[in-house]
């Protein structure tokens, strides 16, 4: 049974995704991150990492200038909140067709070249555009103090439906709902949702197929007869539109953006998640940004108080020990979790956690006659989608 | 004339550090065929050997006086280094000239860091695709700034360099221009002939020893070396160690420049690589040529009279010229045909 490309398991995966998107606040309650800022944040970092999925789990590109497309989502979104509406609608889509716009022609030049050149090259572009944010280009980004809303901007589309929001600094809103709290997760929970369905498609699509053939051996292909650049392009372009759509949703859940968003510490970030998660899988670098940003929640609030709560059960030597050494890796030293976790999981996981639950129920499921390759599983990038 | 000699000389002490670390980079490369994105963090960690050196010789010793007394009443407290009680005037020397001094302790120091380094994690990195290699050597990169960090904090620590190369040098008088107009920190100079110093020695050793040449040959073709006998691997470690040992001093030497914070690695490690990219990979002359080349031109873009005609061209004068560069000649300056082309 085939319908709009996927099959039944797709679909179930598909229904799966979005049931617990949409329960996300009950779901993820009993691990405390049941409120809307972290839910929010899982959504739109899930985006981002989706899309940098496409490019890099796909034709195994590896971009490490992804956060200059987020950057310019952010900034394009806050603009179109400033000249035209602080509805979220317009915001993103323009976030999203710049990103896009911006990610052609980056990418048009960085995919002339392969391998470590190309991430050499989406490095520079985006370490380009961050300088210059923070420089010349101060008119258009605020430089460092970020770009922000003000009272007396001139929102076009606003005054023109004769919306006035007083003397206070308006936050954005759909149609009346205001975009904070619950309504800004729900909004950013549908967007993820989208993207995962597009995500879905290309990954069973003729497209996707070919995406991989890039991964797996470009020269063959260019020896076919076919031309792979404006493959890769499209790939290129397409997570650069998620990114922007990233961005601008970041922009919209708080209506500031900075250009450290655009840093290249801020594309490693977005690589990271999607190789923790798994990358080439679909659900991986949902799990991945899911995983990085709790964590990140989680470990960044811990204290020396609560770590002495927490070993309050050891004799008091002991636990002044386990105080000193836990503390080094939560707080402000939460980066030495992320690096050693990092490391970890690219020596003995390369696969990423969809690896690790792969190989986890296989532990337990007797493999059917079949073989490995052949089980089924809707994720793995060997299965034929055709 | 004078305002364009003075920026080649203000840009060769960041080219040599750029030389410095990139020569490194693309030795790891071109013989182990590995992506260490975590070398900015051995340039990091040499600084952080002067630090700790200049901390551990300035320990104090302290004695109560006496004799004299406090706004409190209480004796004076006098601090005077162990160094100084020790070894008297000598002792002070030392201790004024730590960054030097550090240079010696510096380069055992470095080498262990990157033999363990090679063995305890790189070489399971060997035959894993360059991806995994740039992200496993990037988490190592965080791990290693992140305990920096824990251990020295997140501020800048200045470290001085010693009083008698603190002045300034009349270069333009010593060329026969007008005193006055062409002067450049004696420190900087030091830098730029340290860095020619040690690139030299890098060259010579792979020049003119045994041990260079099957290192050389190893680059060129590592099975064919490993048929005839020779344990390449061994021989490969030791150039790793040698490679953190060069980005190690060009750290410890660099920290009277810039004073030294936990995250100096990595803004130093991309511009490194843009030139490794810029000269070749695994070529050393174009490490070292593209190295002092960006350095240089990176001083010309930040004049005054250059930032006015295009804006903002300080900032991204040396990622514009690695696009022009990659996309004109695929290979870089001197890129050895056959290696990772693409």
């Amino acid at each position: 049974m085939r319908f709009m490309g996927m099959n039944k398991r797709d679909w179930f995966l598909f229904i799966g995704f979005s049931v617990v998107t949409l329960l996300g606040p009950i779901i993820f309650s009993p691990l405390g991150a049941g409120y809307p800022d972290l839910l929010q944040k899982f959504a739109i970092y899930g985006i981002f990492a989706l899309g940098f999925n496409i490019l890099f789990g796909l034709t195994g590109y590896l971009s490490f200038g992804h956060a200059a497309f987020l950057g310019v989502g952010s900034y394009t979104a806050v603009w179109t909140f400033k000249l035209l509406s602080m509805n979220p609608i317009p915001a993103i889509i323009f976030a999203t067709i710049v990103g896009g716009l911006f990610s052609a022609a980056i990418g048009f030049i960085s995919l002339r070249r392969t391998g470590i050149y190309f991430s050499i090259l989406t490095l520079a572009f985006a370490q380009m555009s961050y300088n210059l944010a923070y420089s010349v280009l101060t008119p258009i980004t605020n430089g460092e103090t970020g770009l922000q809303l003000t009272q007396d901007d001139p929102r076009a589309l606003d005054v023109a439906f004769g919306r006035d929001y007083g003397a206070v600094l308006p936050s954005s809103d759909l149609f009346g709902i205001d975009m904070t709290g619950y309504p800004g997760f729900y909004f950013c929970g549908v967007m993820l949702i989208i993207c995962f369905f597009i995500s879905l498609r290309i990954f069973r699509s003729p497209f996707g197929m070919m995406l991989r053939a890039v991964k797996s051996n470009q020269n063959r292909m260019n020896y076919t007869g076919l031309n792979t650049q404006p493959y890769a392009l499209t790939a290129f372009v397409i997570s650069g539109m998620y990114a922007g759509l990233a961005g601008g949703l970041l922009a919209v859940t708080d209506p500031l953006a900075g250009a450290e968003r655009m840093q290249w510490t801020a594309s490693g970030e977005v690589v990271l998640m999607t190789i923790l998660g798994g990358s080439g899988t679909l659900l991986g670098p949902v799990i991945g940004a899911g995983v990085i940003k709790y964590f990140e929640n989680i470990f960044s609030a811990f204290n020396d108080t609560i770590l002495e709560q927490a070993y309050s059960f050891l004799p008091e030597t002991m636990q002044h020990i386990m105080v000193q050494v836990s503390s080094l890796f939560v707080g402000e030293g939460w980066h030495l979790t992320l690096g050693a976790l990092f490391m970890l999981i690219v020596i003995f996981l390369p696969g990423g956690l969809m690896e690790g639950m792969r190989r986890i129920r296989n532990l337990f499921v007797s493999k059917p006659s079949g073989g490995a390759g052949s089980d089924g599983n809707a994720d793995t990038p060997v299965q034929n989608p055709a | 004339m004078d305002a364009i000699l003075l920026q080649v000389l203000n840009g060769l002490d960041k080219g040599g550090a750029y030389a410095l670390i990139a020569l490194g980079l693309t030795i790891i490369f071109g013989t182990l065929g590995v992506v260490n994105f975590a070398h900015g963090a051995l340039f990091m960690l040499g600084a952080f050997c002067a630090v700790s050196i200049k901390a551990l010789l300035g320990l104090d010793k302290v004695t109560l006086d006496p004799t004299q007394t406090t706004a409190w009443g209480t004796p004076l407290e006098v601090r005077q280094p162990y160094v100084e009680v020790w070894f008297g005037d000598w002792g002070a020397t030392l201790l004024e000239y730590s960054v030097p001094v550090s240079i010696l302790i510096a380069i055992p120091v470095m080498l262990l860091i990157g033999i363990i380094m090679e063995r305890g994690l790189i070489r399971y990195f060997y035959k894993r695709p360059h991806a995994e290699q740039i992200l496993v050597t990037f988490g190592l990169a965080i791990v290693l700034q992140e305990i920096v960090k824990s251990i020295f904090g997140a501020n800048p620590i200045p470290q001085p360099a010693p009083d008698s190369m603190q002045g300034m040098i009349d270069f333009g008088a010593f060329l026969g221009h007008e005193a006055g107009n062409v002067v450049y920190p004696i420190w900087r100079l030091t830098y730029f002939l340290f860095s020619l110093g040690v690139i030299g020695l890098v060259f010579a050793f792979l020049q003119f020893t045994t041990f260079g040449m099957v290192v050389r040959a190893g680059m060129a073709d590592r099975e064919t070396v490993g048929l005839l006998g020779i344990d390449i691997d061994r021989r490969f470690t030791i150039v790793f160690g040698i490679a953190a040992v060069v980005a190690g001093l060009a750290g410890v030497m660099y920290t009277p420049i810039l004073s030294p914070d936990y995250h100096m690695g990595m803004d130093f490690l991309v511009l490194s690589f843009v030139v490794v990219v810029v000269g070749g990979m695994g070529s050393l002359g174009g490490a070292v040529l593209a190295g002092f080349m960006l350095g240089i031109l990176q001083s010309f873009a930040s004049m005054n009279e250059v930032k006015e005609i295009f804006p903002g061209i300080d900032q991204i004068i040396i990622y514009l010229i690695a696009v022009v560069i990659l996309l004109v000649r695929p290979r870089g300056l001197m890129g050895r045909k056959g290696v990772m082309e693409g």
